[in-house]
């Protein structure tokens, strides 16, 4: 019986030691490709086709993805392709005549005849409407990104998963935008 | 102010003349309009980059991880108390869920550390490993102590639990088969590069959240419900961490039981699990009772790995469909299937490929690399379960000898409640004015 016990005692701690060394040695494995800093969600709009599935395949009620703009890429002009609808009557700011659903691109006056674009983030819900108008009329300073002050970093981002063109990458989360133009060059070269 | 009305006039000539110019090597190449150069001093805005809502919390959940863990094996195995654990229930459903939105936990990180392990281009946070080993290395020495009141998918389920109704044995056996296929195929799926399921099919994470279209709250509500009436149902019948942390339990150091002292054999801790994780005492002589059991396990030993070359086999022979949680092999099948004419209309995902540069034969390339991949991933995500059931089969054939009720050491998540249903705990409280209760053993002969 004393020698029974021994040895199931025996036997157990050798199971115990390997799942121990098991663990480990997973662990181990996984830490060959250990980043130093955490990952996040972002968009490479290089690759982005503006398909509108971001506004829509967010956890969140309103999408976490918003359109950003380089101004400094921005041409500034009076009839903006990504503010204007393509048969506006006038280049205003009347409602009818801007191609986003919900306002949410402000136009101001800067100079004769320049105006400057701004996103009222709390109204875009990315449809992409502007960064495509942008894209297909102007100089595609608009596009979209990830704003990170409302994702919640999903360990599996269900837009990603919906993105038909896989646009969607981690990113370091001290380097957590992938932004055009020239803030791009210096933002980066700072980080 | 004449530069202005000279820019203005010849604005044409000025633009394609500097887009020629820009064009010719130069960084912004995609411009059609000139920047203009303002008069007026207007600064251009820069994008804003808020970052991350918290860096901080990155580690700050790793030291939260490890007192919990802490205070909950504490709780449990000196203090003894159900109402302990109760209240770290709540905190830990309150950080670890509602607070953090639930991301990432320990069951999830398994596919984070399956695709660090396995898929080249996947590179893993600190954190997260951390999250993936540490409720490990706790249950090889504590038990499950993480179930009982740390990780967030359980205490939400604990938290509803009202009238447990008894699953029956077959039942649940036949249940407790799925949280192997699911560790399985998540691992695979996670190796691939291909899904993360568990985190797609998590069922609390949108009450955590707090948001979710009708599918995802129906889905989730009725999990929720269900854990009124059936103890912990993620848990024991889906959760493939649970396999893990069930592994290192059932080995473990120290463990919990129902007794602080001896049993008595009252049977009054029969009904006191509501996941039906008491075993109860058993005759038998150690090891194998019968030859019949004997013979049944020599054959399965010898069948192993038959049985696990045939699983494997038969894993691997359905990797066309199990490939098809990969979205490139999805849209190579999409393109060739409109390609032949299968289809009348096109979807999102074909059209954005064909808007593409990449060729088709590129796309075919890649598809049929990572359907061999799920080959020979088919083989050993089959042979491990084939091996287990094996496991499985022989454990139905040892009829282990037991004098006691006993805690199941295996599936048991600490969660102390049926400590109370002990009259020695009641004698060790106080509650009875009397010397531990008298052991049945010793009045029967």
């Amino acid at each position: 019986m004393n020698e029974n016990v021994k040895r199931r005692d025996f036997f157990k701690n050798s199971l115990r030691a390997t799942l121990a060394l098991g663990l480990g040695g997973i662990a181990t494995f996984a830490m060959r490709k250990l980043s130093s800093r955490n990952t996040v969600w972002q968009i490479d709009p290089e690759k982005c086709v503006q398909c509108e599935q971001c506004s829509t395949r967010c956890v969140l009620d309103l999408s976490a993805v918003k359109a950003v703009h380089a101004h400094d890429m921005c041409g500034h002009c009076d009839l903006c392709g990504g503010y204007h609808r393509p048969d506006a009557k006038a280049q205003d700011t009347a409602a009818e005549n801007q191609l986003c659903p919900t306002r949410a691109i402000k136009r101001t006056f800067v100079e004769d005849p320049y105006f400057s674009y701004t996103i009222i983030e709390e109204k875009c819900i990315a449809c992409a409407k502007c960064v495509k108008g942008c894209a297909a009329f102007g100089n595609s300073s608009l596009y979209l990104q990830v704003r990170h002050d409302r994702c919640l970093n999903c360990n599996e981002c269900a837009i990603a998963k919906a993105c038909p063109a896989a646009a969607f990458r981690r990113v370091p989360s001290d380097q957590p935008y992938l932004l055009k133009s020239k803030q791009a060059a210096t933002w980066h070269a700072k980080m | 102010m004449a530069r202005k009305n000279v820019i203005k006039k010849y604005s044409p000539a000025f633009g394609i003349a500097l887009m020629l110019l820009l064009m010719i090597g130069s960084f912004y190449a995609q411009d059609r309009f000139p920047r203009p150069e303002f008069e007026s001093g207007y600064q251009r805005p820069l994008t804003t980059t808020p970052g991350p809502q918290a860096r901080f919390f990155e580690v700050f959940d790793i030291f939260v991880l490890i007192a919990a863990l802490g205070v909950a094996s504490y709780l449990a195995f000196k203090k003894r108390s159900r109402s302990g654990i109760f209240w770290m229930t709540v905190f830990s459903a309150a950080y670890f869920g509602f607070f953090r939105n639930g991301c990432v936990c320990a069951i999830g990180s398994l596919q984070n550390v399956s695709a660090a392990v396995f898929y080249p281009g996947y590179f893993i946070p600190l954190s997260v490993i951390a999250f993936f080993v540490i409720p490990l290395i706790f249950a090889l020495f504590f038990g499950r102590t993480f179930c009982s009141s740390v990780c967030p998918l359980g205490c939400i389920q604990d938290l509803v639990l009202l009238k447990a109704v008894k699953v029956p044995r077959w039942l649940s056996e036949i249940l407790g088969v799925v949280p192997y296929i699911y560790l399985a195929l998540a691992v695979l799926f996670a190796a691939t590069g291909s899904a993360f399921i568990i985190c797609r099919y998590d069922p609390f994470i949108s009450i955590y959240r707090m948001t979710g279209d009708f599918n995802t709250l129906l889905y989730s509500f009725g999990f929720v419900g269900l854990s009124v009436f059936v103890g912990r149902p993620y848990c024991r019948f889906l959760c493939p961490y649970g396999v893990l942390l069930g592994w290192m339990s059932g080995l473990s150091k120290h463990h919990v039981t129902t007794t602080p002292n001896n049993c008595v054999l009252c049977r009054l801790c029969e009904d006191a699990c509501p996941f039906d994780h008491i075993d109860k005492p058993a005759s038998g002589k150690i090891g194998i009772a019968h030859s019949t059991n004997l013979k049944r396990i020599a054959t399965v030993i010898v069948l192993i790995p038959l049985i696990s070359t045939a699983a494997g086999w038969a894993l691997s022979e359905t990797h066309l469909i199990f490939s098809r949680m990969h979205p490139t092999v999805r849209l190579a099948e999409e393109v060739l299937l409109e390609d032949a004419g299968g289809r009348r209309t096109t979807s999102l995902e074909t059209r954005t490929f064909r808007s593409k540069d990449k060729t088709k034969q590129e796309l075919i390339d890649q598809a049929r690399e990572i359907q061999n991949q799920f080959c020979l991933g088919g083989w050993f995500a089959g042979g491990f379960l084939g091996l287990l059931f094996s496991i499985k089969i022989i454990k139905f054939s040892i009829v282990r000898p037991r004098a006691d009720y006993e805690i199941n050491k295996i599936s048991c998540y600490s969660c102390a409640r049926c400590f109370e249903s002990c009259p020695n705990e009641h004698v060790r409280l106080g509650n009875l004015n009397s010397e531990p209760v008298l052991d049945i053993k010793q009045i029967t002969p």
